[in-house]
């Protein structure tokens, strides 16, 4: 249970040498049931000390400068009821289950946390254990990927989380693992901590589907050994009035594969990080998501925000982020690719392309490349526009009804993004909620539809 | 069948004429070939017919069996039995070339009120008409003429035409950019389909096509309207002598 005494007494608050922000970090922390720790408790200790000398994000942040931090820094979030729940995502294929209902483990809802080949618990149970493999990881990718830039929301999350998955996988994890979120509280504030570490050579599927929170910030660290292979796909609940923070931090050792592919349709303001160090030789990243906002459901402004260093030869790596808007939505894209001196032969290649469905939409797109090694590939892409209409009187020509050919074309200009996901069924189930959603839509663009998955 | 009466085109946002006065009748079961040098309006014609945005239609009509269709939506046009092969196919990156097909076809049945092709029946029927064209399951199975040579696209307009089965078919230099063995593929795609309920508007240069697809009148478009109009003997006269006397002789 809480236990700020500890924290309180490392605020430091000197006077006359307050911060405009330090109130607020104040009021922050002070809204929050922070966590004492068992085998965490350094890394939390540790976190709070670098929060408490960051401060939270402010408007005039570079790193903040499209998306507005003020929900994130709220004391207390906005109450908003969740929308309707009926998860369908991924239900025909077989995993292995894991609950959280407003940020608490649904012991009950959720399979045996055993497997072949895989250490899978809950933060919360392995507190109590010392000597806990995930010591060494737990905050600390985290802390890691806080240089060259900031990422308060990260460090109070490793500060503030109480629940979450530890997963260690040794062999081949032939089941994805499934975390599904569910809200029933209106304003739950939501901090979740998972820590996944793939041995030399494992391979795991981690799926994320539900609604978090009315707020939520989940961090994940990926730790993931040589020739090991991750694959990642987080698809948050469809028209959850949500305010949604994100944070990918993987460490990719060589011969090492990372993939994660994120899905989010409508819901008030969510800004996904992913900070990918690519170590080892010969390993490979790819980071993409598929995004669709509708600013007449409510406010919509959703942020990508990635950072991918290459530290080591032959490396590729591909962000690939498409977001289709309208109604007044707001798209970022914040990418950066850094290649260090050594890392020849670097295969990095970027594309964020926005498709604005009306004149009141917009994206916005900063890539960015930071080169210090001479024989490298790299190159990046951003485009913005409307829909083909050439493509459109082609399909319609063949009679094919105008709403359907939009959604088609909209689905031809998410292609890309889908194909980031290897696994066929996968892909596929996310294709056909992706096509149920657009063809919902399709004819009452100004009204909200009960949310599924 | 079609019926096309002082046409009069202009761009939208251009104060710029390009239709003039076209009359233009085709009756079922006839083949008709539209030539004319370029810039002529040959495609815009073919675009007003379909449905694309951008022009405006100052003055005239054209109906298919005695319904306008100007005011139709263009998946209605299509609905009525219209189809469009176009010059530039476009391509369409992340549609399977299959599940476009599927699409269109059912559409339309559903549209005109008949039963929708089961999948069964849709690939029996795919299979069969793509072979004739020399289509592979291949080419079926990428994205709309993604990555498709001119050719190919070529084919894959006939292959959509075969399976829509349109009563009123217009080509727009189907021909043009395709090798011998091509062009025999796509004449024969088009004679197969060749019948009393149906017609065909073929906009062509060269006698080359012809050839293969005998016309039965043959029409010569000139600067927005048609100038002559007559037997097969007339394209025969442009491949021989070009546009320049044709059109001197109507001034
Ligand atoms: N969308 C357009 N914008 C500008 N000019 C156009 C457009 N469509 C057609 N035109 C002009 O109209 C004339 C006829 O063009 P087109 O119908 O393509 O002729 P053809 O097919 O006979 O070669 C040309 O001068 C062409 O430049
Ligand atoms: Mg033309």
């Amino acid at each position: 249970m809480a236990d700020t005494a500890v924290l309180a007494a490392q605020a430091p608050a000197v006077e006359g040498r307050a911060r405009p922000g330090d109130a607020a970090l104040a009021a922050r922390l002070d809204a929050l049931d922070l966590p004492r720790g068992g085998f965490t408790r350094t890394a939390r200790e540790d976190a709070a000390q670098r929060l408490q000398a960051m401060g939270l994000p402010g408007a005039r942040d570079e790193y903040w400068r499209y998306t507005d931090p003020a929900p994130f820094n709220a004391a207390r979030p906005q109450p908003a009821e969740p929308a309707a729940d009926a998860t369908t995502l991924f239900t025909g294929i077989e995993r292995l289950n894991i609950v959280f209902v407003d940020g608490r483990l649904d012991a009950a809802a959720s399979d045996a946390l055993a497997a072949e080949g895989v250490e899978i618990e809950s933060l919360a149970a392995a507190e109590a254990r010392a000597d806990h493999w995930a010591a060494g990881l737990y905050g600390r990718l985290e802390a890691a990927g806080q240089a060259p830039v900031k990422r308060p929301f990260a460090a109070l999350n490793t500060l503030a989380a109480a629940e979450g998955v530890l997963i260690r996988v040794t062999g081949r994890l032939e089941r994805p693992v499934h975390i599904t979120y569910r809200r029933s509280a209106a304003d739950a504030d939501v901090y979740l901590h998972h820590v996944v570490k793939l041995e030399d050579g494992a391979e795991l599927t981690l799926l994320e589907t539900g609604a978090i929170g009315a707020r939520s910030n989940v961090v994940i660290e990926a730790d993931l050994g040589r020739g090991a292979r991750f694959h990642h796909i987080g698809a948050k609940r469809a028209n959850d009035p949500k305010l949604g923070l994100g944070h990918i931090f993987a460490r990719v050792a060589a011969e090492a594969l990372f993939k994660s592919f994120t899905l989010s349709v409508n819901g008030l303001m969510m800004r996904n990080e992913a900070v990918i160090d690519i170590a080892g030789d010969d390993a490979v990243a790819h980071i993409a998501a598929a995004v669709l906002g509708d600013g007449d459901i409510g406010r919509f402004h959703h942020d990508d925000t990635v950072f991918i260093t290459h530290a080591a030869e032959r490396c590729e790596s591909r962000q690939v982020f498409k977001k289709v808007l309208k109604n007044g939505a707001e798209g970022i894209f914040q990418g950066k690719i850094l290649v260090k001196p050594g890392a020849q032969k670097t295969d990095g290649y970027q594309i964020s392309q926005g498709l604005l469905l009306d004149e009141g939409s917009q994206f916005l797109a900063k890539p960015e490349l930071e080169i210090y090694a001479d024989d490298v590939k790299c190159s990046h892409g951003s485009t913005t526009g409307a829909l083909d209409e050439t493509a459109l009187f082609y399909l319609r020509s063949r009679g094919v009804p105008k709403e359907r050919a939009v959604v088609l074309l909209v689905l031809s200009f998410l292609a890309d993004a889908l194909d980031e996901i290897e696994d066929q069924r996968l892909r596929d189930d996310i294709l056909g909620r992706l096509e149920d959603w657009l063809t919902a839509r399709a004819g009452n663009p100004g009204k909200a539809e009960p949310g599924r998955a | 069948m079609l019926e096309i009466k002082n046409l009069h085109v202009k761009l939208e946002d251009e104060d710029k004429q390009i239709l003039k006065g076209v009359e233009l009748t085709v009756p079922a079961g006839q083949v008709h070939a539209i030539m004319g040098p370029n810039g002529s309006g040959k495609s815009t014609l073919s675009y007003v017919l379909s449905g694309r945005d951008g022009y405006e239609v100052t003055e005239g009509q054209a109906t298919l069996d005695g319904e306008s269709l100007l005011e139709m939506e263009p998946e209605e046009r299509a609905a009525a039995g219209l189809f469009l092969a176009f010059q530039y196919p476009v391509e369409i990156p992340g549609v399977g070339n299959m599940t476009f097909l599927r699409t269109a076809v059912n559409a339309q049945r559903k549209a005109r009120g008949e039963e929708e092709l089961s999948s069964a029946e849709f690939l029996k029927l795919i299979r069969e008409k793509a072979r004739k064209l020399k289509i592979d399951a291949e080419m079926l199975k990428r994205p709309v003429n993604v990555g498709f040579s001119g050719g190919e696209k070529k084919r894959n307009e006939i292959l959509q035409m075969a399976m829509l089965e349109p009563r009123m078919c217009i080509l727009d230099e189907t021909d043009s950019g395709l090798d011998v063995d091509a062009m025999r593929l796509v004449a024969e795609g088009v004679n197969a389909l060749r019948s009393p309920d149906r017609a065909f508007l073929v906009i062509t240069h060269y006698q080359r096509l012809l050839d293969h697809i005998r016309p039965d009148v043959v029409h010569i478009m000139a600067d927005g309207r048609i100038v002559r109009t007559g037997g097969p003997e007339l394209a025969l006269e442009v491949e021989q002598n070009g546009y320049g006397d044709l059109l001197a002789e109507v001034g």
